[in-house]
Parts: C-alpha cells; structure tokens; sequence
C-alpha cells in the first residue's frame, strides 16, 4: 500500500514539473531567445511549386507536401512499385528541363532531383539539380543565366566550414530572392 | 562515399570518445552520492513521496518499486491519452485514439521502446505529447539507468545484498542527469530553428529528452526527417551524440564504480567496434543504389527516403546510431533503406540493443554477455569462473542464459505468428521478401524496445483513425504491446536477480589463474559472445528478408 501510495504520488508530482512546467518554461525560454526561430521559419518546409515553371521545383514527394501528417513513401529497394514510381519521376524530370537543357541524359539527372525524400516536406536539392534547372527558370523569366547561376551559387551551403555534410540550395529561399 | 562522409563519421565517434569519460565520470559521482547542488530539490522530492532516502534495498524490494511505479504510470498514461478530448492545448481537434493503439502507445512509451502505430500531427493534441508522452520519455529512461546501477553495486558490493534505493535513484537521475541535459540539449536545438511555440507544438523539449533518454518517439510523423525536428546539419549531428552520450558514458560509470576503469574500456571497445562496422557497412550499402533505381535507369547514391540536407552520410550515420542504441529516432526513412543497408539496423537489434544499446539497459544487457563470456572461456581454459573477484555460479548462469534468449525466444515466436496467420498480412503494406521484412523489423524493434520501424507495417488506420472492426490490426496492436512489456521486464527482472545473487557473494583476491576482463583479448571475447550468442538466432530470418534484397537486382 505504502509503495503504490508513493507511485500515485510520483506519477502526480513528475506529470507536473515534466510534462507541464518544463516544457512551459521551455518555451518561454525559447520564445525569448529565439523567438523567430521557435514559432517555425517558413523557409523549412518544402512546398510544390509545380503551378509555376518559372520557379527552382523541389523534389518529388508521395506526400504531394502535405502537412497532416507528413508520411515516408515506405518502397522496399526492390519493390516494383518503386521502380515504377522512379521511372515516372525521371521521365518528368527530363520531360520538364530537356526543353531548356538540351541533351540532358538519364545519366546526369542527380538522384535527389527522381527520388522521393524522407519527410515529403524537403525543402532542399542539390547543387547540380539547381545548376540544371537554372536553365529552365532564366528563359522562363528572361534573366541572364549567369545571374541566377550566381544565385544558386550564393544559396549553396555546405556545414562545417565546407568538411563535411552535403552541399544543397534549399529551394524556398531561393524562389523568393528570384 | 565522400571524403566529407569519411569525415563526419570520423568526428562523429572521435566526440564520443572523448566525451565518455567525461561524461561518466560525473554519472559515477551521481550515484556515489558526490553530487548535490540540487540538494534542497532532492530532499523536498523526498518528503513528497515519503520516501526515507537511507532506506537500501535488496533486488526484491528495488523490483517492487520498480514494476508498482511503472505500472502506475502505464495507468496514468493510457488514461490521458484515452481522455484527450477533455483536456487543454489541443488545438486541431483531435479525438482520442482507439483502445488498442492506445493499449500499444502506453506499452510503448512504459518500455522506452516508443514504437508509433500513430501519426502524431493527426492523433496527439499538445497536452498529449507534454503531459503523457515526454513524461514517459524522462521516467522509462530513468528506470533504465536505475538498473543498470543497481546492477553495478551488485557486482561491486564487497558485502550485504543492498542494490540501492529506487526512488533516490530514480530522482538523482532526474534531477541531475536527465533534466538538465534536456535544458541545455532543448536550448540549443531550438537555436537551430526546432519549434518550441504554444502554436506550432513544444518540439524541442521533446526532441532532447526523446534522444537523451534514447527514446525515438517523433512528435511529427516523420519524426527527425522533419524539418521542424531537425533542420540542419548540426541539430542532427547534436541529435546523433544526445543518442548515445549517456549509453556510452554508462560504460565509463560502471568501470569507475567497480574500481577499475579499464573494465569499462573494455566494454566500450567492444561496443565501439560491433558499431563502426555497422556505420561502414551501412554507409558502403547506401552509397550505392537499389535495385528499383537500377531497373528505372537512375544513377547515384541511393537517395529515396532521405532528406538532401543529411545526404547519405548522416543518414546512414543516424540509421546506425538509432539502432545501436535502442532510441528508434529516424532522420530517413527505414523501408527504403537498401536490402544490406536494411539488414544491419535489424542486426544491431538483434544482438539484444547492447551496441551502447538503451539508457541502462544496454549496458545491462551487455553485462550479462560479460558474465556469459566469463563462463565460457572459464570452462574453455578449465577455470572457475570469476568476475571481478566473486565465483559465477550455477543461479547466475541460469538466470544470465534465460535472460539472453528469452526476448530473442519472444521476436520468433510473434514473428512467425504473424507471418503465418491472416491477421498479421492486414499490417503488411509491401509486396515480396520486404513484406516478410517489415514484420520482422515490427516485431524486432519492439520486442528489444528500440521503436523504429519500416514504416509501411500498420497498426492504425489514418487519417480518420478508427480501427472498428479491423481485427487484424488490433492483432499488431496487442501483440506489440505485449512483445514491448515481455522485452522490457523480464530481462528487468532477471537483470535485479543476478545483481541480487552477485550482492552477497564474498570478493577474493586475483592470483595468477583469475582471467583477467580488463583486457583487450577479453574484449573479442565479448565481441564473439554477442555474435554468436544473440546474431546467429536470427540469421535465417535476416536472410529471408534484407539479405536476399541485397544480393539480387530482382525487382518484387
């Protein structure tokens, strides 16, 4: 009787202070030194911007980036059905930048541009599938391709003083500095 | 391969190392009572529970504690999340889920296991996620050092059969080890753009105690993929260390509490080097493609499931770290990993989580290979069998044996239950060898209460989360709750039980014939013992599911 008044007591107690007061005080914490930060930057999260050719596009997503809930594809690596869907996404990866690059081959697509991400919401691509599709947004916009080349090239970043991590351009900033 | 890659993985155990004797060494204080600047919160503590903190316990007593104050949480857990829809901060609407994912979700979260049949944006209100999820988070991992401690004063005791006190434990390791490690691990994930907002979802506080504590429950779906989990490259480097800083830093706790810490590198050798090959292994396997992406033309790495930002290198990391401990955390998605890059996770749970394994229980769990090594190579050279001092003896053996195969016994037994029956084809969502994979994975994670999963194996059914009438789903519910409990308690129970038996035993001298477990031959000892002990159970399973993906093209 002793030991379970005790648990009761524990389980009240550890409710409170861990699951109300520290995460409250958390927040107040991260809301005062962070507090752009903490309430969600809006340049995180991946959106589809397939409605306009004119932008950098983001990787395919199962997903079609919606929020609630966020889901994996979850393919097997030998599932047929991904073989499917990758065949799909290659096809419409070359279909849309082959106008603007021309002889743009299956060889020299980079794999993040045909595969779906984990989160369905990445906002990121790589340096070469930004470099590739950089043809596409200048004629679509009437830019110099040379000044949106530099722009890809000033949204590239790569962590730890460039020694490790992958380099990537993360496609929300870059729309918006277009 | 990247020389980048190389380097991040290099850092990466480099920081570990150095940080374990660090590390725990101060755990060691913790627990030797040498630590008190929370001296007037501790005693408060005590008063409130009524606790008399000079009261020892033997294993009985401390198993008492221990199981009543699970059990009570467990209760307190399944009662708030079946009552969400009277309660506070739930600001979508959201009903409470059904009695039998909540059966599993209570389970999971009890165990440390964190194994999700939900999606948390559709199913968990904010006072959900606070107030019954990361509650757990903080004592299920408690209770995991609170063994693995009790079962160093049994090893190190040099006379009665006292293991401790579970509540001053218990507190002890709340007030100085997990909750300031949160503060300060919560504060600078939020730095890196994680979202703590009474809005968007308290985030952060979560995210730190759910790696701290190696728990892995995502308060997104995706869990670590989400950019508001996880956005860059540092968080997860940060995430990837919170992971197994404490199971490491045990290591280093218990060489320095039996008095000699090369017993401690001794383990952590062993551990360290069962986990690099398994990073390299992993790394090998993704840098190359998959067969689906070899069927549809493609070329590169094979990145389907993984986010640009962590590239192969840190998902292939994280996949590593997340099963070598048993946190379940993931930044990429399990079921598209490769067929060999797949098979190590699975590997690494198999061998019982004691890779670094979880808070407490993979060094526990580790212990027992140690007590079991000992024995072997004792009856190898014709030697009595000793460690650290005091004779290994039929009781312990007994118990030692039992508690290594009685979980691996458990995963079998459901694995081949839900393969056989019509229920357990409801979760299965792939077709081929990687439907058999995704069972395996189920039943394997849960059962050593690791809590990833390839996530196309359901247990709800989304959005509108109802499973009326779905048998077969409330079949993966219930048998996961079960294989959670049986993989958490029992090895528990036997853990306190040998602790018990060691507590009392009379230490004697080392002389010339003493087989000495502080050395490195000892430690491929330890190595062989775990492979062949725990691995090689599973080998015919591994090969019918992630192995033969790896060795063919063949698509399914």
């Amino acid at each position: 009787m002793r030991e379970l008044k005790t648990a009761v007591i524990a389980a009240i107690v550890l409710t409170v202070v861990l699951g109300l007061a520290y995460p409250l005080a958390m927040t107040g914490a991260a809301q005062v030194a962070f507090p752009h930060k903490a309430d969600g930057e809006s340049t995180l999260i991946g959106r589809d911007f397939s409605h306009d050719l004119g932008d950098f596009q983001t990787r395919p997503a199962a997903s079609k980036y919606g929020l609630n809930p966020t889901s994996f594809n979850n393919q097997g690596p030998n599932q047929e059905q991904l073989a499917d869907q990758l065949k799909g996404q290659l096809a419409a990866y070359l279909e849309r930048e082959r106008p603007y690059t021309p002889g743009l081959t299956a060889a020299r697509v980079p794999a993040d541009a045909v595969t779906t991400s984990a989160s369905g919401i990445d906002p990121d691509i790589s340096e070469a599938n930004a470099r590739i599709q950089a043809n596409r947004v200048a004629e679509r916009r009437g830019l110099p391709l040379a000044r949106v080349l530099a722009l890809v090239e000033d949204h590239a970043s790569r962590p730890l003083f460039g020694l490790a991590g992958q380099k990537t351009v993360n496609v929300v900033e870059l729309n918006e500095a277009l | 391969m990247t020389a980048a890659g190389w380097i991040e993985i290099a850092l990466y155990i480099a920081v570990l190392i150095a940080l374990t004797p660090v590390l725990g060494g101060y755990l060691a204080r913790v627990y030797r009572d040498e630590v008190a600047w929370l001296g007037p919160v501790e005693r408060v503590t005590y008063r409130l529970l009524r606790v008399d903190s000079r009261r020892e316990q033997d294993w009985k007593g401390y198993a008492r504690s221990l199981l009543i104050f699970s059990a009570v949480f467990w209760l307190v857990c399944y009662a708030i999340l079946r009552t969400q829809g009277i309660h506070p901060w739930n600001p979508h609407d959201l009903s409470a889920g059904t009695w039998d994912v909540t059966f599993n979700t209570a389970s999971s979260f009890v165990t440390n296991t964190n194994w999700q049949y939900y999606a948390g944006e559709t199913t968990m209100s904010f006072f959900s996620q606070m107030a019954a999820l990361a509650v757990q988070n903080f004592v299920s991992a408690a209770v995991g050092i609170c063994v693995a401690i009790a079962l160093i004063r049994g090893l190190a005791a040099r006379s009665g059969a006292s293991l401790g006190n579970f509540y001053v434990d218990l507190t002890r390791t709340l007030l100085y080890v997990l909750i300031p490690m949160s503060i300060v691990v919560g504060l600078v994930l939020a730095s890196q753009g994680v979202i703590q907002s009474p809005h968007a979802g308290p985030v952060a506080s979560q995210e730190a105690i759910k790696m701290l504590g190696t728990n892995g429950g995502g308060f997104f779906n995706v869990n670590s993929a989400h950019p508001f989990e996880n956005p860059t490259w540092f968080s997860n480097f940060v995430e990837m260390l919170s992971i197994l800083a404490i199971p490491a830093a045990l290591t280093a706790t218990y060489g320095r509490m039996v008095g000699n810490r090369r017993q401690g590198w001794t383990v952590f050798g062993a551990m360290l080097t069962l986990f690099a090959i398994a990073v390299v292994v992993v790394y090998v396997a993704e840098s190359h493609g998959s067969a689906a992406m070899h069927a549809a033309g493609i070329h590169g790495p094979h990145l389907e499931g993984k986010e640009q930002r962590f590239g192969i290198a840190s998902s292939s990391l994280f996949a590593a770290v997340t099963t070598a401990a048993s946190c379940g955390a993931v930044n990429a998605a399990m079921e598209s990993l490769t067929g060999l890059g797949g098979a190590v996770p699975m590997s690494q749970m198999m061998t019982g989580e004691v890779v670094f394994g979880g808070v407490g229980s993979g060094l526990y769990g580790m212990l027992l290979f140690v007590l079991l090594g000992v024995f072997i190579s004792g009856l190898m050279v014709g030697r009595t069998p000793e460690f650290l001092g005091k004779k290994i003896e039929s009781r312990e053996i007994k118990l030692t044996v039992f508690g290594t195969v009685a979980v691996p016994l458990v995963i079998l037994v459901t694995t081949a239950f839900a393969i056989a029956s019509s229920y357990g084809r409801k979760s299965i969502f792939d077709s081929g060898p990687q439907g058999f994979s995704e069972t395996l994975y189920a039943y394997v994670s849960q059962s050593q209460n690791n809590g990833s999963a390839l996530a196309g194996y359901t247990g709800y059914l989304q959005p509108n989360g109802t499973n009326h009438g779905a048998f077969g789903i409330s079949f993966a519910d219930i048998v996961g709750g079960l294989s959670m409990m049986a993989g958490r308690f029992v090895p528990i129970l036997i853990v306190l039980a040998v602790a018990g038996a060691m507590a009392g035993k009379r230490v004697s001298p080392p002389s010339l014939g003493t087989l000495r477990t502080d050395t490195a031959t000892f430690g491929v000892v330890l190595v062989g013992t775990v492979v062949l002990i725990a691995l090689l159970t599973f080998v015919p399973a591994l090969l019918l599911g992630p192995v033969v993906q790896g060795l063919t093209n063949q698509p399914f």
